[in-house]
């Protein structure tokens, strides 16, 4: 199968200390774009990711990226989330509170410039997300959608080959969230690598409009276009 | 005018042994933060120990430790040309010993209560293990940490047992405060006895103020 700018990956896991009863049992496979994934919460959505990204061992299974192995139970190979280059947009942001936005964004630039590149480079990054002015201040002072943009900045920032966002706008506004999300989109359509986005809102997955993968107590329901998928207006689940 | 050499003697011994604590503890509690750590409760116990254990317990495993007779005692003294025990550099190993404990324990507890997607984040941005320990975790947990490094600083500025065995009672070498009190009272200087005790009470308060202060102010900092 074409690997070229894929995530794929197979993830088993039995238990989780915090929720004992609960298994996570998946195999996904997301292209180059958007994909949405979908579901309930506690369905295993965050799970999943973490476990792409690294901060989580699944029990088995395999995780790939653009035709690198990241992760293979098997071959009891498993790269520590900094040599994934998987960036990863918590619910919570996790913006460094004793950081401000542009050493935020500078931590993640690769290491390989000397350091005032590296600002130089974060400082485009808040240029393009709209919030160049935050860049001296500290995250406690942002708005719910200046922390979204400084988070999302430092991502990028990253030079990731894999996006992962965690209900990226759950804290927004609807007004915000779409633009947002649009905003997004066309970054997304313009770089070519996957960016997976969780959420349980069925508008928002619906404006999207992207291939969406429908998870459901731990396991994978369907999969298809989230236009088709999530057609009926019912409320969010 | 009562002498305050010994005084002077126990801020010198007591500094040095708190930063050498507070590089080891703070490390120590790096490695018993970690997750999957084998035996974390027996390495923690081993750490706590000496806030329980007699002075002389102590002192008796330093002493066959880094006694003369000891081969890091001999490599020492082979290297420096002076044996560890019964020196300066005695009195800095006793006081640190009483640290420890405080500042590890404080130091494990400041770490662990920093939120893991922070650290999460930090791996998923590129950081090695070393790298979010040292610019996300330790920042974040610096005032636990400080607070903990007061407390050890007050131990290591008020240690007696461990340092008279290890270190004795050599005036201008090893009479710290404590040791002069004793000396004070057991040869009759009542008015130099409480001059320094009033010293060291002072001094014990303001830093457990300060550490309260720090541990009480850790939410509004970030």
């Amino acid at each position: 199968m074409a690997s070229e700018s894929h995530l794929q990956a197979r993830v088993a896991l039995r238990r989780i200390a915090a929720e004992p009863s609960f298994s996570l049992d998946v195999a996904v496979d997301f292209g180059p774009g958007l994909s949405v994934l979908f579901g309930p919460s506690g369905s295993g959505k965050t799970t999943l990711l973490s476990a792409l990204a690294g901060l989580l061992r699944p029990d088995a299974g395999h995780v790939r990226l653009a035709g690198r192995v990241l992760f293979d139970a098997d071959a009891k190979l498993d790269l520590p989330p900094n040599e994934r280059r998987i960036a990863l947009v918590f619910q919570s942001l996790a913006l460094f509170p004793h950081l401000d936005a542009l050493e935020n964004v500078a931590y993640g630039v690769p290491r390989d410039s000397v350091k005032k590149e590296r600002r130089a480079l974060a400082h485009t990054w808040l240029e393009r997300m709209q919030v160049a002015h935050l860049a001296r201040r500290f995250p406690h002072s942002y708005s719910g959608g200046e922390a979204q943009r400084v988070a999302l900045a430092r991502a990028l920032a990253s030079e990731p080959s894999a996006l992962l966002l965690d209900e990226p706008f759950s804290a927004l506004d609807r007004h915000l969230a779409s633009e947002l999300s649009a905003q997004l989109s066309e970054y997304v359509s313009s770089v070519r690598l996957p960016v997976v986005l969780v959420t349980h809102d069925r508008g928002l997955a619906r404006a999207l409009g992207a291939e969406l993968t429908l998870l459901n107590g731990g396991r994978v329901e369907r999969t298809g276009l989230a236009r088709e998928m999530l057609a009926e207006p019912e409320n969010p689940a | 005018m009562i002498d305050l050499s010994p005084l002077l003697l126990s801020f010198e011994v007591a500094t040095i042994a708190t930063c050498a604590a507070t590089a080891l503890g703070v490390a120590l509690a790096g490695a018993l933060a970690a997750p999957r750590l084998w035996g974390r409760e027996v390495w923690d116990a081993a750490i706590t120990a000496p806030m329980v254990l007699p002075p002389t317990v102590l002192g008796y495993y330093l002493l066959v430790l880094l006694g003369r007779g000891s081969s890091i005692g001999r490599a020492f003294e082979a290297l420096f040309g002076s044996p560890i025990v019964f020196t300066r550099g005695g009195a800095v190993i006793a006081a640190s010993v009483g640290a420890l404990p405080l500042i590890t324990k404080a130091a494990r507890a400041a770490l662990e209560a920093v939120d893991p997607r922070f650290v999460g984040a930090a791996r998923t941005l590129g950081a090695g293990r070393l790298r979010a320990f040292f610019s996300i975790s330790l920042p974040l947990a610096q005032r636990g940490i400080l607070a903990g490094v007061l407390l050890g600083y007050a131990r290591a500025l008020g240690d007696f047992g461990v340092t008279l065995m290890v270190a004795g009672n050599i005036p201008g070498e090893t009479r710290t405060a404590s040791l002069a009190i004793y000396d004070a009272v057991l040869s009759g200087r009542d008015a130099d006895a409480r001059s320094l005790c009033l010293i060291m009470t002072a001094l014990a308060m303001t830093v457990l103020i300060s550490a309260s202060y720090l541990t009480r102010q850790k939410r509004d900092g970030f």
